[in-house]
C-alpha cells in the first residue's frame, strides 16, 4: 500500500442518502476474479443517464466524493472501494458509513470521512476545493473553516505509513498458536 | 459483571487486545465462496503463504451457478471462469469445496447450519453480508470484505473493533399469515436501514423463543438490512434439537459435554444493553417493501408514504427518487399493484419450511397466467427434502418453476433476472435499484404473500386469499 498523502480536492456531490453498493458496483459485474478494470463500472447504471454528475466534464479527475447519509449500505463487496479508488477518489464524506464498507475502504486508501450535519449541508452548497490532511485529522471545507474529524489510531497509522493489516497479523503468529492450543475446534470441515 | 451473549462470544475470542489497535479475534468457521474470494487467494499466492486452518474453512459455489439443469454447460463465460477458479483455489490450498456438482452444493447460510458446522458460541464469518444468518445458533457470526478474507485464509484471525449492544425484543404472538420474515421486515421500517450501524442485535422476547431455527435464520438473516453486522438468538432447546444428528455436530460425550457449554451462553440475568427496542407481535400484519431499500416499508394494507409530507429534504428527494423509480405514486397501498415475477428463495426464505409454506398456499391452485414464478432451493438438501415431500409437484402443477440450488435472482448474476420495469414480489432480502436485473423493481415479502401474490398476479394479503 502507499502511503497515504495529504491532498487538496473539488468535490463530486451524490446528494442521495443510502446509496448501497449494488449501486456503486452492480453485481453483474462481480464475476470477475480480478481487482481491475472496475473505474469502468463505477456507477455504472447511474452513468447511463448522460446528465449523472460523474459523466459532467468538471467531474472527471476529482479525488473527493461527497455523498449522502449512510453510504455504502448493503453488501460486502471490496469492489466498491476498489471501483471508487480506481476512478480516482482517495475520500467520500458523509454523515455516516455503513460498517463493512467502512472497514473495506480503510483497507484501500479511501479515506471515508465522517462530518457532522451541518458541515455536511455547508459542503453541499459550497464550491471550490477541500484540504484533506490524514496526519492532523482535518478536513478544510472551501470557506476556510477547519472541521476535525475522527479516524481510529490504527487505520491511521496503516494509511499514513502505508502499512497492511495482513503483515500486522502476521507477525502475531506466536500469540494466535498460543490461543488455539488452548481452543479447541468445534468442527473439522475436512472430516 | 453480568454479560450479554454478545459480550460472551466476543470475550471467549480474543487472542490479543492492546491500547490503541483493534483486536485480534480467532474465526471458528470461514465460509468462502466464488465471487469475494478469487483476489484473497491471489494475494496468498502473491505472498507464498498457506491457508492456515483449512479444517476450518469451507466453499461452496452459490451466487454465480446457474439454477437450470447441472448437466448442462455453463453458458455464461466469466460465471464458468469464476466457478472454476473456485474449485482450483480450493485445490491449491487444500479447502474442501461443496463445488457445482457436489450433493451438498448450496447457498452458503443454508448449508453451514444444514450441516451442523454452525454452533452456538462460535464465531462465523464469510465474504458476504448475510453471514448474521447463523446467529440464529447463538455464534457470532458476520459479513467480512474480501481483504479480510486473505486475513482470516492466512491467520484464521480478523482485527475487530467492538460493536455496541442493541436489544431487540420481540414479545407476543403472531398472528396467521403474519411469518417471521415480517417480524425483520418491520424492525427494519421501524429503525431504517441505518439504525443498527456500529452495533449486534440480540434478538430476545416471547416471539422469538416461538420460533423455529429456520424461522429464526430468516430473522438473523436480514440483520445487516438495519445496519448491524451480526444479528443472534441465544441457544435454546430449539438450537440443540436442530443441531443434533447434523453431520458436523458433535456426537456422544462430546455432544453432551457441547450442550454443557452451549448452556452458559445466554445474557446473564441484569446484563445491560446499549440500546433497546421493542415490537409487538401481536399488532405485526404482513410487510411489503414499496421502495429501494429494505426499509421502506410498510403492512401490506397500509399506503405507502407520499414523498410531499416528509420534512426532511435529503429524505424527501430519497423517498421520491424510489418511488419514481418502482413507478409507484404515494400515498397508496400496495396491495393489487400487478407484478410480473415472483421468486421464491435466496438464503432469507429458501429453506425446507418456507417451501412447505409456499407450497401450502399454492396447492391445488393456478399462479397467475401473467405471472412467472421461480422457486429456488436453497440447497441440494433443501431440494432433496422437497422431493421427498412431494412439493415440486405441487410446484410445477400450480405453473411455477422448480430450479437447481443457487442464489439465483437474489442477485441476478446467474441469468435469472428481471427485464428493465418488470415488476417481483421477492422472498429474498434486498430491493435495491437493479438488484434483481437491471431496471428490475422488487417488492420483498415473506413466502406466504408471494405465493398469494403468484396466484392473483398482483400484490396480495394472503389473508384475503379466497
Ligand atoms: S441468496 Fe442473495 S443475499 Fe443470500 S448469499 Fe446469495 S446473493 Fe447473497
Amino acid at each position: 500500500m502507499k502511503p497515504f498523502t495529504n491532498f487538496e480536492s473539488r468535490m463530486v456531490k451524490l446528494p442521495i442518502n443510502n446509496v448501497d453498493t449494488d449501486q456503486i458496483i452492480p453485481a453483474r459485474f462481480l464475476k470477475t476474479t480480478s481487482k481491475q478494470g472496475l473505474d469502468q463500472q463505477l456507477f455504472f447504471d447511474w452513468r447511463r443517464d448522460p446528465g449523472f454528475v460523474l459523466n459532467r466534464p468538471e467531474s472527471q479527475g476529482l479525488q473527493v466524493l461527497l455523498a449522502g447519509d449512510n453510504f455504502g449500505c448493503g453488501s460486502s463487496r471490496e469492489h466498491a472501494p476498489w471501483a471508487l479508488t480506481q476512478w480516482g477518489f482517495r475520500a467520500v464524506i458523509s454523515t455516516s458509513f455503513a460498517d463493512i464498507f467502512k472497514q473495506n475502504s480503510l483497507k484501500n486508501s479511501l479515506l471515508p470521512i465522517v462530518v457532522p450535519p451541518d458541515v455536511h449541508a455547508e459542503l453541499f452548497a459550497a464550491e471550490g476545493a477541500v484540504k484533506i490532511d490524514l496526519p492532523n485529522q482535518t478536513l478544510t471545507t472551501p470557506s476556510g473553516r477547519a472541521v476535525r474529524f475522527e479516524v481510529d489510531q490504527f487505520s491511521k497509522h496503516c494509511l499514513v505509513e502505508g502499512v497492511d493489516e495482513l503483515g500486522y497479523i502476521l507477525a502475531q503468529e506466536a500469540l494466535i498458536a498460543v490461543f488455539e492450543q488452548s481452543h479447541p475446534a468445534p468442527i473439522d470441515t475436512l472430516a | 459483571m453480568p454479560r450479554t451473549i454478545i459480550e460472551k462470544l466476543w470475550d471467549s475470542h480474543v487472542v490479543h487486545a492492546r491500547e490503541g489497535a483493534p483486536t485480534l479475534l480467532f474465526i471458528d468457521l470461514h465460509l468462502v465462496h466464488e465471487v469475494t474470494s478469487p483476489q484473497a487467494f491471489q494475494g496468498l499466492r502473491d505472498r507464498g503463504i498457506k491457508v492456515r486452518r483449512p479444517d476450518l474453512t469451507i466453499a461452496t459455489a452459490d451466487h454465480s451457478i446457474p439454477t437450470t439443469d447441472r448437466a448442462l454447460p455453463i453458458v455464461d463465460e466469466i460465471a464458468a471462469k469464476q466457478l472454476a477458479q473456485l474449485e482450483t483455489n480450493c485445490r491449491d490450498f487444500g479447502i474442501r469445496c461443496l463445488g457445482v456438482h457436489s450433493e451438498r452444493q448450496g447457498i452458503v447460510h443454508v448449508i453451514g447450519p444444514e450441516l451442523g458446522l454452525t454452533q452456538p458460541g462460535m464465531t462465523v464469518v464469510c465474504g458476504d453480508s448475510h453471514t448474521a444468518t447463523h446467529g440464529a445458533f447463538g455464534a457470532l457470526a458476520f459479513g467480512i470484505g474480501t481483504s479480510e478474507v486473505e486475513q482470516v485464509l492466512a491467520t484464521q484471525c480478523l482485527l475487530q473493533r467492538r460493536s455496541k449492544t442493541f436489544q431487540v425484543k420481540v414479545d407476543g404472538t403472531l398472528k396467521p399469515g403474519v411469518s417471521a420474515k415480517d417480524i425483520i421486515l418491520a424492525l427494519i421500517a421501524k429503525i431504517g436501514i441505518g439504525g443498527g450501524t456500529g452495533c449486534v442485535f440480540e434478538y430476545t422476547g416471547s416471539a422469538i423463543r416461538a420460533l423455529t431455527m429456520e424461522e429464526r435464520m430468516t430473522v438473523c438473516n436480514m440483520s445487516i438490512e438495519a445496519g448491524s453486522r451480526a444479528g443472534l438468538i441465544a441457544p435454546d432447546d430449539a438450537t440443540f434439537e436442530y443441531l443434533s444428528g447434523r453431520p458436523h455436530a458433535p456426537k456422544g460425550a462430546a455432544w453432551d459435554a457441547a450442550v454443557a457449554r452451549w448452556k452458559q451462553l445466554p445474557t446473564d440475568e441484569g446484563a445491560t444493553y446499549d440500546r433497546t427496542v421493542t415490537i409487538d407481535a401481536d399488532a405485526l400484519e404482513p410487510m411489503i417493501t414499496y421502495g429501494t431499500n429494505p426499509g421502506m416499508g410498510v403492512a401490506i394494507n397500509q399506503p405507502v408514504p407520499d414523498p410531499s409530507s416528509v420534512a426532511d429534504p435529503l429524505e424527501r428527494d430519497s423517498i421520491a427518487k424510489a418511488l419514481h423509480y418502482m413507478g409507484l405514486e404515494g400515498g397508496k397501498p400496495l396491495a393489487g399493484h400487478p407484478i410480473d415475477v415472483v421468486f421464491i428463495g435466496s438464503c432469507t426464505n429458501s429453506r425446507i419450511s418456507d417451501l412447505r409454506a409456499a407450497a401450502a398456499v399454492l396447492k391445488g391452485r393456478k399462479v397467475s397466467p401473467k405471472v412467472r414464478v421461480m422457486v429456488v432451493p436453497g440447497s441440494q438438501e433443501v431440494k432433496r427434502l422437497a422431493i421427498a415431500e412431494g412439493l415440486p409437484e405441487i410446484f410445477t402443477a400450480a405453473g411455477a418453476e422448480w430450479r437447481e440450488p443457487g442464489c439465483s435472482m437474489c442477485i441476478a448474476m446467474n441469468g435469472d433476472q428481471l427485464s428493465p420495469g418488470q415488476y417481483s414480489v421477492s422472498t429474498s432480502n434486498r430491493n435495491f435499484e437493479g438488484r434483481q436485473g437491471k431496471g428490475g423493481r422488487t417488492f420483498l415479502a415473506s413466502p406466504l404473500t408471494a405465493a398469494a401474490s403468484a396466484i392473483t398476479g398482483v400484490v396480495t394479503d394472503v389473508r384475503t386469499l379466497a
